[in-house]
């Protein structure tokens, strides 16, 4: 029943990881732009608030698929912009990460949010008197705290990028799904098979990092 | 209860240019609520003031204006001579000079207790490292936490988070402490050894703006009281003076509430 996998002909692990690599570099990135946009959401400075609040709600209610395959029409086939030039493999790849940064990092700013709410409004009030500037007291005292009570919101969120890469296929990115789709056409007989398989590949990733995450939030988190 | 009794107290023989921290003509609402009504304030160098007064009066309120925590609606007030600026750099450069101690002490509960000390002092200050875990030492040692540097804050009793918030406050060599009902969060037991490092500190000529229900620290080591109600200063006096014999029938009220049972 899985003889397609002795075939030699699909190289799983090499489409398994390309969806590891879509999901690392588009995790690292949501979370740097997913702070950033919490940062203007929470600041003092009207135009950038209204920035972050008009951008989250507008790219958080887009469909992936649109943001990715916008990235790519959009940016690669009509704007030329290739962030670095390559073969068409390279640059997919890069649009992809983009898309996903673009759309993973209102969830991240979402989630980081709820967690400076978590954060005791005295702890702010005593970095202020103590002399701190608001970039300061931001990512010295609130940032930190509220990162550690967001871990489990993350992890969920890390969880649905991992399987949001699948998206990436839409632009022909090599991940996992797209060779799922070619061993459908060539083996149809072993539909439920591949389905299984691949399906297994991505609980692989996924499943460890819930566990590790849960883990790490309940040994980060702020004793109060 | 309208006017101000006004009873000569020590603070009134320092200069004007003395005056560390000048309020007046104070105003500020709460919505429809006017929690300050009017206020002229001055404290001088090396003055404790205790501000009393019952719940609601707004004396919390007139505590953290000093440190603009609190914006105010119309007046006017200035620390060492400075008006108080607007948000930004300039505020915050005078916020350093300007300790606060707060009720629910406030300490940074993801730093330990050496951490939080010398936070102010590196990101504020930019003292060296080393510089500054030393005099982080000695100030909790002078507190009495200093055996407790590596833990964090809610492994700490109230009384000593409360300390190690004083100390944490010394560490920015400030001006003027505030503190806001320093020993309303804590239990009975607890109450005195912050008072005493108050008191200490008072000794040692420390300017302090007190907001407290604590009589007896208020009789034992404030240079002047200031009885609040409704919003307004109703009284200032020398402690024996006010405690022995307020002037207005607010006050007569109040300590007859707070004194006599």
């Amino acid at each position: 029943m899985f003889d397609f996998l002795d075939s030699g002909q699909y190289d799983l692990l090499g489409a398994f990881w390309v969806t590891v690599r879509l999901t690392v570099y588009s995790a690292i990135g949501s979370l740097i732009w997913g702070t950033l946009l919490a940062g203007m959401r929470v600041g003092p400075i009207p135009l950038m608030r209204a920035f972050g609040t008009g951008y989250v709600n507008v790219v958080r209610n887009t469909p992936l698929t649109i943001v990715v395959v916008g990235c790519s029409l959009g940016l690669h086939q009509t704007l030329q912009i290739t962030f670095g030039g390559g073969d068409s493999a390279d640059i997919g790849f890069r649009m992809a990460v983009l898309g996903l940064v673009a759309y993973t990092g209102t969830f991240v700013c979402e989630a980081l949010r709820s967690g400076i709410n978590t954060v005791p409004m005295g702890q702010a009030e005593a970095a202020r008197a103590l002399g701190l500037g608001f970039f300061q007291v931001l990512t010295l005292i609130i940032l930190p705290q509220a990162f550690r009570s967001v871990v489990a919101p993350l992890a969920n969120v890390l969880i649905a990028l991992t399987k949001n890469t699948t998206v990436a296929s839409a632009i022909g990115v090599a991940e996992a799904s797209l060779l799922m789709k070619e061993m459908i056409e060539n083996e149809a007989n072993a539909l439920f098979a591949i389905f299984a398989v691949v399906a297994f590949g991505f609980m692989v990733l996924t499943l460890p990092t819930g566990l590790l995450l849960g883990w790490v939030a309940k040994r980060v988190a702020v004793k109060r | 209860m309208s006017g101000v009794a006004k009873t000569k107290g020590p603070g009134d023989d320092v200069p004007v240019s003395g005056d560390l921290v000048a309020l007046s003509g104070v105003n500020k609402h709460f919505g429809a609520l006017h929690v300050l009504q009017d206020i002229d304030l001055t404290i001088a160098r090396g003055e404790v003031v205790v501000v009393i007064g019952p719940s609601g009066s707004g004396k919390s309120t007139l505590c953290r204006t000093i440190n603009r925590l609190e914006t105010i609606d119309s007046g006017a007030i200035s620390i060492d001579g400075k008006p108080l600026p607007q948000e930004g750099r300039e505020l915050a450069r005078l916020r350093a000079d300007v300790g606060m101690v707060f009720q629910s002490f406030n300490l940074f509960a993801h730093k330990t207790v050496l951490e939080n000390v010398m936070l102010g002092q590196l990101k504020v200050r930019r003292t060296e490292k080393k510089a500054a875990e030393e005099k982080a030492r000695a100030l909790l040692d002078r507190v009495g936490v200093g055996s407790q540097c590596d833990k964090y804050p809610a492994q700490l009793s109230g009384g000593q988070q409360q300390r190690v918030a004083i100390a944490r406050a010394l560490a920015m060599d400030p001006k003027v402490i505030l503190f806001d009902e320093p020993t309303s969060a804590l239990d009975p037991e607890m109450i005195n050894e912050v008072l005493e490092v108050m008191q200490q500190l008072a000794r040692d000529g420390m300017t302090m703006v007190v907001v407290t229900h604590e009589m007896g620290f208020a009789r034992s080591a404030a240079n002047r009281v200031v009885f609040m109600a409704d919003g307004r200063i109703v009284e200032e006096a020398a402690p024996e003076e006010f405690f022995s014999n307020p002037r207005s029938d607010r006050a007569k009220d109040f300590l007859s509430k707070i004194l006599h049972h």
